[in-house]
């Protein structure tokens, strides 16, 4: 295997009592879509900003690019695209003129420009729009844009805190088309989101929890990781099912969406067990198919694994 | 069932801007209802006229039997409302956030008292009225909120993205309140861009350009997509995204991970047509298959189809 691209060890960093990031130690490879996802107050903002040299770790070290972040922290900064989730845009300049401002900044060679802004614009479809000012762009298109100023240079490695966030799911489609054509061109990327359904777009996802690594796979090993059936259900009186199911020691979880169940049964238990044991309650099931594990299934069930080795 | 929202021919103008565009539809007592659209759609436009913020040009609107131009005033009383960002005071006590939505909905006297502790119990925070907000942790701040927002016990509640940055496990125990709610009668309508809380609804809505373009449950949205998805591997897959996008035959085409989701009208003839386009990009198909959609693929080919 190549070198790394980012090999963080025991990285750790606190503000004042609060362990905002605890103890994290990962490998990314170069060519990587990492993703970092946890729920708000995990440690995926702060990890990206000491990946990006701007936060100083607490304890611990990232070697990012070939570069200490502890020792060095400028020293690879022109070949990161750090995207933080407050990203400057120029609300009075054009979509071109934001775009080339950024090239300007980063020495972009003027004749390389057409070219690169014409890639942008085919996968980010801002093309149409190039001379509207920034400030009147929606929600969606300035993340699209924010996301071309921020990889105009040809950054070895993106950091992109939450790019996807208050972003609706088309332009969400476009903007993860956008990471992954520099991801082709062998660019390694660091993601954060908050949402697991986003997870399933990442070569690796890092799960973080209150700050702790709680698991690091490919999404369909970890998908395969949780070696429990999970089910789908249709009963007549829904919020009975779910009582008798609390009650139940074959269920881990049981969890109503919408008018169906959604049952994470226990490592062991079999599903025609359940079944007996609704119907023997007097309750009518109309429909039950295996479901896939969903990740937000897997990362419930880490956190409580962590939850439970915690003395 | 009975009707808790009735919408007919809903229509909003600025200018001549169509913002939302003769938009019927009824919302049943107990239901959960989502919301979703693109930036745009006319979802936020909707919901102000729902909740008295904003006049429709025409058509029109009931809550819970009231007119929602018409008994403006008294609409108030009778809805509740959480968005994700939360108006809750954080260098305010829990007790005193409390009472201060008490004091705006005119709950007073044993009825505040009786609230305040159901609120306290339903957010489990029962003991601890005097911590102050801003240290409670994410999801106890968002169930004090949607206890603030009920607490004058309104029969319909709005939701905007309300679970937005949640961690899975204060998302279900939030969403085990909403249903506890819904299951007391309480209408609760959603607004959301999130996949993972439109499949908590009982019936979604999806917006488009002002137009209502599908309505109803999520499995029958799912199964109702009648145009093929498929999953294709190749080397460089956002170059292959480029080369498809535009083929006629090909609805919408996407990145999933590095594999590829193309929505074609037919399979058969897309297949040769596919693999024609990516030979003649440089590219060579791995593999393909034919997949199940999720809820996302059936939201974007909709909105695609209505011209999106």
């Amino acid at each position: 295997m190549d070198k790394p691209a980012i090999s963080i060890r025991g990285l750790t960093r606190r503000f004042d009592d609060l362990v905002a990031v605890r103890d994290l130690s990962l490998d990314v490879a170069s060519g990587e879509l990492l993703g970092l996802v946890g729920p708000d107050g995990a440690g995926k903002t702060t990890t990206l900003r000491m990946l990006a040299g701007v936060l100083p770790p607490s304890e611990g070290d990232a070697i990012v690019l070939g570069q200490s972040i502890a020792t060095r922290p400028e020293a690879m900064k022109s070949d990161i695209a750090y995207m933080s989730q407050r990203f400057g845009l120029y609300q009075d300049l054009t979509v071109r003129e934001n775009i080339e401002f950024y090239a300007d900044l980063y020495a972009v060679p003027r004749v390389d420009l057409p070219d690169r802004i014409e890639r942008l614009y085919a996968f980010s479809r801002l093309g149409p729009f190039e001379r509207r000012l920034a400030g009147d762009l929606s929600g969606g298109m300035k993340q699209k844009l924010g996301l071309c100023c921020a990889l105009v240079h040809r950054p070895r490695l993106l950091l992109l805190d939450e790019p996807t966030f208050g972003v609706d799911p088309i332009s969400r489609r476009d903007l993860w088309l956008i990471i992954h054509e520099r991801i082709a061109g062998g660019t390694t990327a660091i993601v954060s989101t908050a949402y697991m359904e986003e997870a399933e777009r990442c070569d690796r996802v890092a799960f973080l929890h209150e700050g702790r690594l709680v698991g690091l796979d490919e999404p369909r090993a970890l998908q395969g990781s949780l070696g429990a059936d999970v089910v789908e259900l249709e009963v007549d009186r829904p919020r009975q099912a779910l009582v008798e199911l609390a009650r139940s020691p074959l269920v881990r979880s049981a969890t109503p969406f919408g008018d169906s169940l959604r049952l994470v049964l226990r490592r062991e238990a079999d599903w025609s067990a359940v079944r007996a044991a609704l119907e023997a309650a007097g309750l009518r099931i109309a429909r039950a198919d295996a479901a896939r594990p969903s990740l937000e299934d897997v990362f419930v069930e880490l956190v409580r694994r962590m939850d439970e080795a915690r003395p | 069932m009975n009707a808790a929202v009735s919408v007919r021919g809903l229509s909003k103008r600025f200018g001549a801007f169509v913002a939302v565009d003769r938009v019927s539809f009824e919302i049943g007592e107990g239901e959960v209802f989502g919301f979703l659209g693109p930036n745009g759609a006319g979802k936020t436009t909707t919901i102000k006229m729902l909740t008295g913020l904003l006049d429709p040009t025409s058509g029109e609107a009931r809550i819970a039997g009231l007119d929602v131009v018409g008994d403006r005033w008294a609409l108030k009383s009778r809805i509740g409302y959480m968005s994700q960002l939360f108006s809750l005071y954080g260098d305010l006590t829990v007790a005193e956030n409390i009472d201060l939505f008490a004091g705006l909905y005119g709950v007073r006297g044993r009825r505040r008292e009786e609230r305040r502790a159901w609120i306290l119990e339903m957010a489990g925070l029962a003991g601890q009225a005097g911590r102050l907000t801003a240290e409670l942790p994410l999801g106890f701040k968002q169930r004090l909120a949607l206890g603030c927002a009920v607490i004058h016990g309104p029969p319909v509640l709005f939701l905007d993205e309300p679970t937005s940055g949640v961690d899975p496990i204060a998302r279900r125990s939030f969403w085990d309140l909403i249903y506890e709610l819904s299951g007391h009668g309480t209408t609760v309508i959603v607004s959301t861009h999130y996949m993972e809380e439109a499949e908590y609804c009982h019936r979604l809505a999806l917006m488009n350009r002002g137009c209502l373009i599908a309505l109803d449950r999520p499995a029958v949205l799912r199964a109702s997509m009648s145009e093929p998805l498929l999953e294709l591997r190749t080397e460089d897959p956002a170059r292959a995204v480029e080369a498809v996008r535009s083929l006629p035959g090909v609805t919408e085409a996407s990145m999933y991970g590095r594999r590829l989701h193309v929505l074609v009208k037919d399979e058969e003839r897309a297949r040769p047509a596919l693999a024609e386009a990516l030979r003649a990009a440089g590219l060579e198909i791995r593999s393909i298959r034919r997949i199940e959609p999720a809820l996302e693929d059936v939201f974007v080919a909709r909105v695609r189809a209505a011209g999106g």
